[in-house]
């Protein structure tokens, strides 16, 4: 049997998908900026894509940027939001447990004199918005915080940071990384004052090398690629019309099933924490206990539900996670190892670093994700792998 | 522009009555490294090996090619004119300082060569000849018959032959002329390394990888994969034995003293190893082994894995530092893959404190406390190991 329990890394794309790119390969596969027909059936696919994105955040087809995905959308927005902001303030606020995508670009904007803070997460994986509040400051030019964290499935109250951004001064500029929260929650940018949103394609069965950032009007905003002018001088170069037309149907898709997806995610995911549950030394990060003590059974559902409903990370005490991942890998089981750390700059600690992973799971836990088509029995199998491998593994542990 | 190599091998000119063995052998691996780029003629001639290149042929990529034959000690970029007429020679000599030399302020010297003793110019006559041929065409050049920058060489045979720049050949022997080895290769730094410099030496390779999965990963045995086929651009064609490591490991892990358990691992390993050599006929095996890098590597060490081998054990690295192995590892290119993190079986069940100083006796007494459950072990690891061939 074979269980791909890595969809946070990456999705299998949809059928339906896959289709279009085929049609829009081999019949559109003009040139957008060509002024022929061939050229105008290609530029109708982009236009679709937007409108359909569009629906999906309640937002202008305007607004929607299509990129090479999730790392280049984040990179134009905090650079190019930096560079054209740079007079009014040289100041940034982001998280302590951001993607590398996020705190690469961050890391290089402070090399050019930017002062960035970094927010620490709460033990339970929030960001709390009074430490924002009192981080703002008159030369912030850029708050940017991410929906989900990709790692353990923490989950932020973006509306607020966006309101109490919004709240200290309108012109500043609220980005937010939507790579694993885009089609799993309804997002509004408006109504939640989100200025730019990251969003990437291969997460929701899309094609790979593909994404968007939303840009709402008005924001100022640098390109980082100069050539043709095309998508309004914003991002030239050739637009992967294939690819875009991919990525609209699918977050269009994405965004329709939403709900029931969500519905099946967290039914899994209680199934698989019992299950887990039942087993000796495994840790559900932010979901079953507090400060060593176990939350009950009700109060665990409750957490669960809290954070995303894809990512599950759990903890194997004596168990490496790397042993773990290549042994479940034997299996036709594909999971991620949980990154003990990421960085070596001071403010940047790894994610379970940040939220407090006693240190012995810091190189034992490994993170599952699901999508749509998992199944029951997948993680049925995976559990039964799971009893028979660890106690196997705890024998052999690092002495 | 070139339309031929000359190559120069050093020791094997000195060798006796069997030196054709060895010319034969170099040729022969000559002409398997050009193959893949197109119709070269490689002949042996005189104490040397002549190569002439097809038509639009690639000269980087043939330079590289005969860069990686080991017993080339040097070749080089030769010009061929047609006819042997001694004023077309000189005017071609002429063009081709031309064409070569594009600052012109450099000491030379001539060097004239006849194969056929009725030319009508003389050895002396022609070096004469064309020197001052030469410094009439250009004046800043100036003669230096002692110390020159660059020697420019005319060689008459049934055709004319023109070279002055020498490239760098590995040097060693021509491979196949010293019998066969088996590698014991990881994917770590040195192990490549001790595969091209035992190969160097006329060597054909045999190598052997541990393969500990779930400790290790598939992507440990790829970059073992890729590094014998780096290192087989330079030894040829190399047979990869790849021994499931895993249950001799735990076993070890179990019964043995922890301190004890490289020490006894790496005894099982060139038990394994010697196995394979000795079936396929190795009259040695290989390590990437130099005296103290590590705890397995003091002598002591040595002598305790060395006891379990009927066969030599070849080191080539034994005397070399860390910086000098990385030298070579740059130079063969197989540094940066074997700098890629992927866990191999020997870092994973390492000890905080490995015996440094082992005793032979206090380590067969260790061992002894796998029998009755290694036999069937070893057994099954031999079963099991899958070998495939691993060319450039």
């Amino acid at each position: 049997m074979e269980a791909y329990l890595d969809n946070a890394a990456t999705t299998r794309i949809d059928g339906e998908v896959l289709a279009l790119m085929n049609r829009v390969y081999q019949e559109d596969f003009g040139n957008p900026s060509s002024r022929h027909k061939k050229g105008m059936e290609a530029e109708r696919h982009i236009k679709t894509a937007k409108e359909r994105i569009a629906a999906t955040l309640k937002c202008k087809p305007e607004e929607i940027l299509f990129t090479s995905g999730g790392t280049e959308s984040n990179n134009m927005a905090l650079i190019g939001t930096a560079l054209a902001n740079r007079r009014r303030g040289m100041h940034i606020i982001t998280t302590s447990f951001e993607h590398a995508s996020v705190y690469q670009p961050l890391f290089f904007l402070e090399e050019l004199g930017f002062r960035v803070t970094y927010l620490a997460p709460a033990p339970d994986g929030s960001v709390s918005v009074e430490a924002l509040r009192e981080a703002l400051s008159p030369d912030t030019v850029l708050v940017s915080v991410m929906a989900v964290n990709n790692e353990v499935g923490a989950v932020q109250d973006v509306a607020a940071f966006g309101a109490a951004v919004k709240d200290y001064h309108p012109e500043i500029v609220f980005h937010v990384d939507a790579i694993q929260a885009y089609g799993k929650y309804r997002i509004y940018p408006k109504r939640q004052n989100i200025d730019l949103l990251s969003v990437s394609a291969h997460k929701l069965h899309g094609p790979k090398g593909c994404g968007f950032l939303y840009v709402r009007e008005k924001t100022k905003i640098k390109p980082l690629l100069y050539g043709g002018g095309q998508q309004k001088g914003m991002r030239s170069g050739t637009e992967n019309v294939p690819g875009i037309a991919g990525t609209g149907l699918a977050a269009a898709l994405a965004c329709e099933r939403m709900e029931e997806v969500q519905k099946h995610c967290y039914a899994l995911k209680e199934y698989f924490a019992q299950g887990l549950s039942a087993l000796d030394g495994v840790t559900l990060h932010l979901a079953d206990q507090r400060n060593g003590e176990a939350f009950g059974e009700e109060e665990q559902k409750e957490r669960l539900h809290r954070l995303a409903p894809h990512i599950m990370s759990v903890g194997f005490a004596g168990v490496r996670s790397e042993v773990l991942l290549h042994a479940l890998e034997e299996r036709g089981i594909y999971v991620s190892s949980g990154s003990a750390c990421s960085s070596n700059h001071p403010a940047v600690s790894g994610t379970l670093k940040a939220i407090g992973v006693e240190k012995e799971l810091l190189d034992a836990t490994v993170r599952f994700s699901f999508c749509k088509d998992t199944t029951k029995e997948e993680l049925e199998y995976t559990l039964t792998v799971l009893k028979e491998l660890l106690p196997q593994l705890r024998r052999f542990s690092r002495r | 522009m070139y339309q031929a190599f000359l190559v120069k091998y050093g020791e094997i000119g000195l060798k006796g009555n069997n030196r054709h063995i060895f010319e034969n052998a170099l040729r022969d691996r000559v002409l398997e490294k050009l193959k893949p780029l197109g119709e070269y003629k490689v002949t042996r001639e005189q104490g040397r090996i002549f190569v002439e290149c097809p038509e639009g042929y690639d000269y980087e990529d043939t330079v590289e090619a005969l860069g990686r034959v080991f017993g080339v000690s040097g070749f080089c970029p030769v010009e061929v004119v047609e006819s042997t007429e001694w004023e077309t020679v000189k005017q071609a000599v002429v063009d081709f300082v031309e064409k070569m030399y594009p600052r012109k302020n450099f000491t030379f010297k001539v060097a004239a060569k006849r194969a056929d003793k009725h030319y009508p110019v003389t050895s002396p006559e022609m070096c004469a000849d064309l020197g001052g041929y030469l410094l009439e065409h250009f004046p800043e050049l100036s003669v230096d018959v002692h110390n020159p920058q660059e020697v420019i060489t005319v060689e008459i045979r049934n055709r004319a032959y023109l070279y002055s720049k020498v490239l760098a050949g590995p040097g060693g022997m021509p491979v196949g002329t010293s019998g066969r080895a088996m590698l014991l290769l990881s994917g770590g730094i040195d192990s490549p390394v001790a595969g091209y410099m035992i190969s160097k030496r006329g060597v054909e390779l045999e190598a052997a990888y541990f393969h500990a999965p779930p400790y290790t990963s598939e992507r440990a045995k790829e970059k073992v994969i890729d590094l014998a086929r780096l290192v087989s651009r330079y030894t040829g064609p190399i047979r990869l034995h790849i021994i499931n490591f895993t249950e001799i490991q735990l076993a070890i892990y179990e019964k043995c003293p922890h301190e004890e358990l490289t020490i006894i691992m790496r005894r099982y390993m060139m038990r394994i190893a010697e196995h394979f050599a000795k079936k396929d006929n190795c009259l040695g095996l290989v390590t990437g082994e130099s005296i103290g890098q590590v705890a397995s590597q003091t002598m002591q060490s040595l002598l305790t894995t060395n006891a379990v081998c009927e066969l030599p054990v070849y080191r080539p690295l034994i005397g070399f530092d860390k910086v000098e192995i990385v030298e070579i590892a740059k130079k063969i290119a197989t540094f940066e893959t074997s700098i890629l993190p992927y866990e191999d079986c020997c870092t994973i069940f390492v000890a905080k404190h490995p015996v440094t100083k082992p005793v032979l006796p206090a380590i067969e007494k260790s061992e002894e406390m796998l029998s009755g459950v290694m036999e069937d072990l070893v057994k099954t690891a031999l079963e099991t190991t899958e070998t495939i061939l691993v060319e450039p």
